[in-house]
């Protein structure tokens, strides 16, 4: 398994690895779980408060479905650790981060400084994710947002 | 139009400088061309036959003069000194060096444009009518919310790795006039029954190997639910759109394979959702952009005579000009298609020149059709004959609008390595073999795409046309009766294709099949849906 190469939180890491959706389900007790792309994220909500760690898996980084479940596990109130794995690219970071994730194991190990400068390049945002960085809009009418 | 602000200007400067360093970590050798590919896509850079192709955003098709004039520079700075329009509202250059290609970025940002999500599997630029702002018939001016979808689709973080490529079109009249139901996503804003605006959505048209026309999936939505309704759109096509099959990727096969009642339900349950996510820009930030597209100061009491007398003009004003709403003006269109030209090219001298005239005649604005045309929206009927002398004397005063040499073409072979067949000799040898029968034939929409990927709209033409690979020769199937806009159609084919000079061939017989049977005033189109197949497809194989 692929090392966590970058990680944006403070609390422990998990030891586990996670156990696939399936397995999941019948362990109790498990508190690290692997989402597949196929899998669906919202089968995992009544379960969040026992979960530490969701690993979601990019088999290649075309396919975009993880983007998605992580936004979803943030918009439903997850606080764990959201952990990107598999084919995490450079470009990839920043989007990642803004739905959410905050860990990184990407099969080949990333220049750190490339990815720095992937993460710092936007100053703003058009639209709020689950990063909440404000969107420029919300800036432009911070007046009548009413807090 | 829409003017940038610091926030605006902050987001494409970024991205220039995001895309110099992809370049220079590509030549160094960090990115290898598969890492690089995706990474040059989201940024409109493709690698072509030939060379690289850099295809450059016109945001809902509107350009200022200053844009336009750019675009002219750009094409003799760091092309051979033209370009070309597109299908898509957008303009391509053909003969790009990657290591250049940053600048042209820079270049363009200097004047409020880029090339952001123009290719990959993105929500691309947003099109739009081409008369908005202008037109008699539209309850208001649809591209402020183009614009809006312009900003919350440009770098959405959950949306960028999409299935398939998504596009968006925002009309607000009930004649479409771009093609709005052959799109991913067709937004028509409407009156509710209290008079107030919404947006009606329709879901899964589009072209490609599997033509569809968008079905309706929720007639109305509130302006303040705009964007949370897009974005519960996309995020049910992220999650389920198929990824198995790029050719079955696209959201009208989901669409068609859920059927229209399991989307649209999907679609409102993940809808109600995001309602407490508070996504949606506030209603000033709409204002905010109207503002930006409230009407110029059009003159009142001008004379709404036209002198007649130059014959040539009188042509050119009966077929490329359409009413305006202000009294006293009129929307013209520039032909892009000179007789035995090719479709959608302009020279950078021509793209100055029709700068400068914008600021001159039509309020400093431009608009790029998706017949490959440009438009000037706002001309006072008074000077509309000084126009048209200056278009003329530079080889644009072609009389052609939606004629038979009104040509829509992909680049094809020429340049495109998708390609089955070269579109634009085919183009070039028709308008040619026609010209002087067109005004006779009267409106004929003919359309070609060199492959399956229908970037030519073939399915939507009057006359379709499209290059098939035969044994590894060229050849040219034939499509009767599509058709866009209120009364959407798809062309059949008429059957066995045709070589290069055949196409051309047939396409002349089909419109003599027309002119033999047309009844009072029928359009080609008119003629076909009356008669039917059998009278063309006898004249063509019989
Ligand atoms: S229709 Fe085919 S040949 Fe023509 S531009 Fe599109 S992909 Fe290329």
């Amino acid at each position: 398994m692929a090392e966590v190469q970058f990680r944006f939180r403070d609390d422990e890491m998990v030891g586990d690895p996670g156990v696939t959706v399936g397995a999941f389900g019948e362990q109790s007790n498990a508190a690290a779980v692997r989402l597949e792309p196929g899998d669906e994220a919202r089968d995992l909500l009544p379960h969040l408060s026992r979960l530490r760690l969701i690993e979601i898996n990019f088999p290649v980084y075309g396919d975009g479905r993880g983007y998605t479940a992580a936004r979803v596990l943030r918009e439903a109130g997850y606080t764990g650790e959201l952990r990107a794995v598999g084919d995490v690219l450079v470009d990839q970071l920043a989007f990642m981060r803004r739905c959410g994730f905050d860990a990184f194991a990407p099969e080949v190990p990333l220049d750190p400084a490339d990815a720095q400068a992937a993460l710092d390049r936007y100053p703003e945002v058009y639209q709020p994710a689950a990063d909440g960085r404000v969107a420029i809009w919300a800036k432009r009418h911070a007046d009548v947002q009413g807090g | 139009m829409y003017k940038y602000d610091t926030y605006d200007q902050a987001m494409v400067d970024a991205r220039v400088e995001e895309f110099r360093d992809q370049v220079r970590r590509r030549i160094d050798g960090h990115l290898s061309e598969d890492q690089f590919k995706p990474l040059r896509l989201m940024n409109g850079l493709y690698l072509q036959l030939h060379a690289y192709m850099l295809r450059v955003a016109v945001p809902y098709g509107t350009l200022s003069g200053a844009q336009m004039h750019a675009l002219g520079d750009i094409a003799d700075k760091y092309d051979r000194g033209y370009g070309h329009f597109t299908t898509r509202q957008n303009i391509q250059y053909n003969w790009i060096k990657l290591d250049e290609a940053p600048n042209i970025l820079a270049d363009l940002a200097k004047v409020e444009m880029h090339a952001i999500q123009t290719s990959g599997n993105c929500i691309r630029n947003t099109s739009s009518d081409q008369y908005a702002g202008a037109a008699a018939d539209e309850v208001t001016d649809p591209r402020p919310y183009a614009e809006l979808i312009r900003q919350w689709s440009t770098f959405h973080p959950e949306f960028c790795y999409l299935p398939r490529k998504f596009k968006i079109a925002v009309i607000a009249s009930e004649t479409d006039r771009a093609a709005m139901r052959l799109h991913d996503i067709g937004v028509q804003i409407v009156r509710g029954e209290g008079g107030e605006l919404g947006a009606a959505f329709y879901v899964g048209g589009g072209m490609g190997r599997t033509p569809m026309i968008g079905p309706l999936i929720k007639a109305f939505v509130p302006l303040d639910q705009f964007i949370t309704y897009a974005e519960a759109c996309l995020r049910v096509y992220n999650r389920h759109g198929r990824r198995d099959n790029k050719y079955k990727a696209r959201i009208k096969i989901l669409v068609h394979e859920l059927g229209k009642e399991e989307y649209t339900r999907q679609v409102e349950a993940e809808f109600a959702h995001l309602l407490s996510q508070n996504i949606e820009p506030p209603t000033a930030e709409l204002e905010r952009i109207k503002a930006q597209f409230a009407d110029p100061a059009f003159e009142t009491g001008l004379s709404e005579e036209l002198d007649r007398s130059d014959p040539d003009f009188a042509l050119w004003v009966d077929n490329n000009c359409v009413t305006h709403k202000a009294s006293g003006y009129i929307a013209v269109t520039i032909s892009l298609k000179p007789i035995g030209g090719i479709p959608g090219d302009a020279s950078a001298d021509q793209m100055r020149l029709m700068a400068a005239l914008a600021a001159q005649y039509s309020f400093d604005e431009l608009r790029v059709t998706h017949a490959q045309n440009i438009v000037l929206a706002h001309v006072r009927k008074d000077q509309l004959y000084a126009l048209w002398q200056a278009l003329d004397e530079a080889g644009l005063g072609t009389a052609n609008l939606d004629l038979v040499g009104d040509i829509i073409a992909c680049p094809g072979l020429d340049y495109c390595s998708l390609a089955n067949a070269r579109s634009i000799p085919v183009a070039q040898k028709i308008g040619q073999r026609l010209a002087a029968k067109e005004q006779q034939i009267g409106e004929l929409k003919l359309k070609i795409s060199g492959c399956i990927n229908a970037c030519g709209h073939h399915h939507a033409g009057h006359i379709g046309i499209l290059g098939v690979d035969r044994k590894g020769t060229e050849n040219y199937q034939l499509l009767l009766g599509g058709c866009e806009g209120a009364d959407t159609s798809l062309g059949q084919i008429t059957g066995p294709g045709f070589d290069e000079d055949g196409i051309v061939d047939a396409v002349e017989k089909a419109t003599e099949v027309y002119l033999s049977t047309r009844e009072g005033n029928e359009r080609f189109l008119d003629t076909y849906r009356r008669i039917g197949m059998a009278p063309f497809k006898e004249a063509l194989y019989g």
